[in-house]
């Protein structure tokens, strides 16, 4: 009575279609929790980039713009702040720290940002980590430069290392900072936030590339001499706030919003980045749908197979039934065979899902700066796997239905 | 055949009227039949005369509309279908007359699966041989010539002859009281017919079973104690068939 090793005996005898069924499971189960654990992580790892920070101030803009700039190092800002407005803010009552960002350089495809010292020891990320230095140390010199983790991997770059800047962000430009060139002092650990991709260097680097430039081009003749005074910058792209307490955030931002000498725009930075991830949630549900639809895809293909093997079953049916089988042992054949196809399929499908993702992860946070935890399944993707199954026995029942209106008509004798 | 009331019927028909649809035309019809126990009945007809619906009634798989059956003394009227497909487990063993064996299993497996539904009958083979394993291969090893076969094997290897042996085999472990034949040697040919009948004899002599063996063909009906006609049992015309 044991009906497991009958169905896997069954199983076994159609090797070729159980084998095929499996796959479809297997990809369906790959499909849907692989879309969920990018989802998710992209999700957390989007939310983790930047923490700590309570406000981020640019020109007036939109948030979103001004987050995408000041953080994800996406797009530009169509302005910038002026050094003096800069100056006032920071030296506000209740501000405890502000981090100056200045961008509109890069290195190979890779952006350069200006800061200051203060960068190293005030900016969060995830669970409020700031960053470490896995070599090197902070820049000291105008120009020294600080690399993220994923710029030293692509770039192979050690400590000591000259680099030249370029010009405008593009990854391919003709405007070199060839005069100046900069020497790498230290080499960011891995955060798994856009800082990995970034080049760090001072607000003084930024401002001597820049002497004896006029916009986009080089002056041919002005040697002007790098000095204390000219490398005072006369403005930078945004800041973030850090302030003494939560409280005073929301006055802060509306004195920042409705600051008079120029306009400026500060943010929250956990609103934007909700803002930013809610904007993205369409692609993310139209994921899970066309995950689903792969998953009803496999199940209806388990039951096409299933049914059409139904008829060539009739006479082992009528067999199993002479030597006593119930029409419950018939049924419950046939849905044990759907449940175990399903269930190696499942099985198959978390081996490889893991396999791929441990063989895949460096190259997705390569690309992507995503990074993908081998972590066993959470609650969600249980439910996920358990409605499968669900499903896969009631896919079962249909079969099993057609098997016992079959069985009533046969009885014990296949009359065909 | 009403000769002594120490004899039980093991199986009583009386006034089965069996349609297999509601709407069709009755393919029994006041059906009247009764087999005692240790008897060996020849029930004779010709195809279409009601013999695989009279043993689907038999074995429980299909209830009448209307009259009595009675198998090894429980009324199947009264039974609900799961009581009757245990009682089917149990008690009775069956030899169709080919396609007789499940493809994907093995001749042992074949042979030991009626004991996977009942209890009664592994608890008869492992009474008799310690094992439902062992006593598979007493079986088999008696119908076959020793030695000749591994029983570990497929079934789809087998010609016919040797697939009806098997067959037989798996209706007689854990001895059913009653052992039902329908045309088992109708695929056969003359020398393994011969064969088979002696062997099938032999063991039911041995297990002390009942024998009902439903055949077209008269060519047996010497061997058994009595020959009824479909045409007795199911006495409407059978000019419409």
């Amino acid at each position: 009575m044991n009906l497991k090793l009958l169905a896997g005996k069954s199983l076994k005898s159609r090797r070729s279609t159980a084998i095929l069924t499996i796959v479809s499971i297997a990809v369906s189960v790959i499909l849907l929790l692989g879309v969920e654990k990018v989802r998710v992580n992209a999700k957390s790892s989007f939310a983790n980039t930047i923490s700590g920070t309570d406000l981020i101030v640019g020109a007036r803009s939109g948030s979103i713009q001004l987050l995408l700039y000041s953080v994800f190092r996406i797009g530009s800002a169509t302005n910038n702040i002026t050094w003096k407005s800069y100056q006032d803010i920071a030296q506000q009552k209740g501000v405890k720290w502000t981090i100056p960002i200045s961008l509109g350089d890069s290195h190979r495809g890779f952006r350069v940002m200006g800061t200051s010292r203060d960068y190293f020891s005030v900016y969060q990320y995830g669970e409020k980590r700031t960053l470490k230095f896995s070599s090197g140390a902070q820049f000291e010199g105008v120009f020294d430069a600080v690399i993220g983790s994923e710029v030293a991997n692509t770039l192979n770059y050690s400590i000591g290392d000259q680099v030249i800047i370029s010009h405008g962000t593009g990854s391919a430009s003709f405007a070199q900072h060839k005069d100046k060139p900069f020497v790498i002092s230290g080499i960011l650990e891995h955060t798994g936030t856009p800082v990995d991709r970034t080049m760090h260097v001072s607000l003084a680097g930024i401002e001597a590339m820049h002497v004896n430039w006029q916009g986009a081009m080089k002056k041919r003749k002005a040697k002007k001499a790098l000095t204390e005074s000219n490398l005072q910058p006369e403005s930078i792209t945004a800041f973030l706030v850090g302030l003494d307490s939560k409280i005073v955030s929301f006055k802060m931002q509306r004195y920042i919003n409705d600051y008079a000498a120029e306009p400026l725009l500060a943010i929250f930075p956990g609103i934007a980045l909700h803002e930013l991830w809610s904007l993205m949630s369409v692609a993310e549900q139209a994921l899970l749908i066309i995950s689903l639809f792969v998953v009803v895809a496999a199940l209806t293909g388990m039951l096409a197979v299933s049914l059409a093997g139904l008829n060539e079953r009739r006479r082992e049916v009528a067999i199993l039934r002479s030597v006593g089988a119930s029409h419950w042992h018939i049924m419950g054949l046939l849905i044990t065979e759907t449940v175990l196809l399903t269930t190696i399929g499942i099985i198959i499908g978390l081996i490889m899902l893991y396999s791929s993702i441990w063989v895949a992860q460096p190259l997705i946070e390569k690309n992507y700066g995503l990074f993908i935890p081998i972590t066993a399944p959470n609650v969600r993707e249980l439910g996920m796997i358990s409605v499968l199954l669900a499903a896969s026995f009631l896919v079962g029942l249909v079969p099993a239905y057609f098997a016992y209106k079959n069985s009533l008509a046969d009885g014990m004798s296949v009359r065909s | 055949m009403t000769e002594s009331d120490s004899k039980s019927p093991i199986i009583r028909l009386k006034e089965v009227d069996f349609a297999w649809h509601a709407q069709a035309n009755l393919t029994i019809k006041s059906g009247n039949f009764s087999i005692e126990e240790h008897e060996h009945v020849f029930i004779r007809g010709a195809s279409g005369s009601g013999k695989s619906t009279l043993l689907n009634i038999i074995g429980g798989i299909v209830r009448p509309q209307r009259g009595q059956v009675e198998i090894v003394g429980q009324d199947f009227c009264q039974l609900k279908e799961l009581q009757r497909d245990r009682v089917r487990a149990d008690h009775i063993g069956f030899i169709f007359q080919q396609f007789n064996l499940i493809p994907y299993l093995s001749i042992l497996e074949n042979v030991t699966l009626p004991c996977r539904f009942s209890k009664l009958r592994r608890d008869n083979a492992i009474e008799r041989s310690g094992s439902v394993n062992e006593e598979a291969i007493y079986l088999l090893s008696r119908l076959y010539a020793k030695g000749q076969f591994s029983f570990q094997r497929t079934t789809s290897e087998l010609s016919v002859g040797q697939q009806q042996r098997v067959a037989a085999a798996r209706a007689l472990i854990g001895q059913p009281q009653l052992i039902i034949a329908d045309e088992p040697t109708s695929s056969l040919d003359y020398d393994a017919r011969e064969a088979f009948m002696e062997l099938l004899f032999d063991e039911i002599k041995l297990s002390g079973s009942t024998l009902l063996y439903v055949s077209h063909d008269p060519t047996h009906q010497h061997l058994f104690d009595r020959v009824a006609d479909m045409s007795v049992i199911n006495p409407q015309n059978e000019t419409d068939i």
